[in-house]
């Protein structure tokens, strides 16, 4: 494995592959596909009725939270996967460290629990 | 594969991968197109319905037929639609579900890249999808699409988590983020080594969270047909909500490439008397299982209602899955270390 690198020359092709093919098939289908935009047709969908208001409405709060929830757990996880990897060098203290540290965040997440952010009751 | 990767980088190298990596796209696009017809068959079949068989002998061109017209049908953008992000959306729900196929092993030898953060890799990009459909949900401007894409940016949110702390007590055992070291350490006897036994727990989870990551039933409350139309891709026609689609099953592909890899000992026979049937074959077999036990379920199971799924997610799974983590670690330490 002396050339290491090339791997992430493979990643960097893929990325550009995934970059491509959307960009080539939108362009052909830009040349088959028929253009003949009416008022109707660039309305905004719902369901057939005329539309009323504005499309992006106020959502629930609950979704802020949510996401909240996640960066905080997701931080968790990018502590977790170093330490599982070295995990077989190391000594009985990091597990116990780790223990702790998940054990805070759990506290964290019974918080919410208690504070009824799981419960949905509306959309 | 691996000839190529240990030579000095030149440009007739790089043109060498790049069709490597094209020949690559085209066995996805074909596993997509007959993954779809595969799913409508086997769900017609469960239903005592025949499926798709008009298009081609037993259906099987139906799919091609279906890309065809989106490919020429008109591509309307709604007028009060942010144009921009509207454009950029479903190129940016697929290119992450195209890239995570980089770092997967299908036996020994072949494979594209070897990253030794492999596992890091695919969890890291495959988030990028939620963005991808909050901003096409937030770009359409309509009110459906809103709703769904939040839902459905919600409901990924909260099986990442699980998903991702599942795969840890894997990682534990083996020691390694790298996808190849993984199915080496499981390598060898019997199916009972591999890590579906002993991260029976983890496994569970991982599935679980598997299915509401690529928003299937019974997780499909994104798509909700009776409640919000189609969801997120709502205002998205032709060949833009092709790739919406297009990407959801990528996804079906690499969750079930790497189901195979992390759990059932990718490329390894079942016992160690069926060793001279070669590893692909024992991988396709295992990947082709996976990819109809997501069909299956479908047919199966209902869709849940939202309120259960955020439950489910964080006052069940996370719980579980990190208390599989800690008890991973303490058999760890107490058998294994000394």
């Amino acid at each position: 494995m002396e050339n290491y690198a090339n791997n992430y020359v493979v990643v960097a092709i893929f990325i550009v592959l995934g970059i491509l093919l959307p960009v080539v098939a939108l362009t052909v289908g830009r040349l088959l596909r028929p253009n003949k935009p009416n008022d109707r047709k660039q309305a905004t969908y719902e369901s057939g009725n005329v539309p009323i208001g504005e499309g992006q409405v106020q959502f629930n709060i609950r979704y802020y939270l949510f996401a909240l929830m996640f960066v905080i757990f997701d931080v968790e996880t990018v502590f977790l996967y170093p330490w599982a990897v070295a995990y077989h060098k190391l000594g009985l203290f990091v597990l116990v460290e780790m223990i702790i540290f998940a054990g805070m965040l759990l506290i964290g997440l019974l918080y919410a629990w208690k504070k009824r952010v799981m419960k949905w009751n509306s959309i | 594969m691996q000839s190529w990767l240990n030579q000095p980088l030149t440009w007739g190298n790089v043109l060498v991968l790049f069709l490597w990596a094209v020949v690559f796209l085209f066995i996805v696009l074909g596993f997509v197109t007959y993954a779809i017809y595969f799913e409508r068959k086997v769900i017609g079949w469960m239903q005592l319905r025949i499926g798709p068989n008009r298009v081609g002998p037993f259906g099987m061109l139906q799919t091609v037929a279906d890309i065809f017209k989106l490919l020429i049908k008109e591509d309307t953008i709604p007028r009060k639609a942010d144009r921009v992000l509207f454009i950029l959306a479903p190129a940016l729900a697929y290119v992450p579900a195209f890239s995570v196929l980089a770092v997967l092993p299908y036996t020994q030898n072949l494979y594209f890249a070897d990253l030794n953060v492999g596992l890091l890799y695919y969890v890291a990009l495959s988030g990028i999808s939620t963005l991808a459909i909050v901003v096409g949900g937030w770009a359409s401007n309509n009110k459906y699409a809103l709703l769904g894409g939040m839902r459905s940016a919600a409901q990924m949110i909260s099986y990442e988590v699980p998903l991702v702390i599942s795969v840890v007590g894997v990682i534990l055992l083996s020691g390694s983020l790298n996808l190849r070291d993984i199915v080496a350490a499981q390598g060898g006897g019997w199916f009972w080594e591999w890590n579906f036994l002993p991260q029976i727990i983890g496994f569970v989870v991982f599935i679980i969270a598997a299915v509401s990551e690529l928003n299937r039933t019974p997780f499909d409350l994104p798509e909700a047909e009776s409640e919000l139309v189609a969801g997120y891709h709502v205002e998205y026609s032709g060949f833009r909500f092709a790739f919406f689609m297009l990407s959801e099953y990528v996804y079906v592909y690499a969750i079930a490439a790497l189901t195979t890899v992390l759990f059932l000992g990718g490329w390894h026979a079942p016992a160690p008397f069926l060793d001279f049937v070669p590893g692909i074959v024992w991988f396709l077999l295992k990947f082709a299982f996976i990819v109809f036990f997501l069909f299956w379920i479908r047919a199966t199971l209902p869709r849940i209602r939202v309120d259960q799924l955020m439950a489910l997610g964080w006052k069940v799974l996370l719980p579980v899955s990190l208390l599989n983590v800690f008890l991973t670690a303490v058999y760890l330490e107490l058998f294994i270390k000394n």
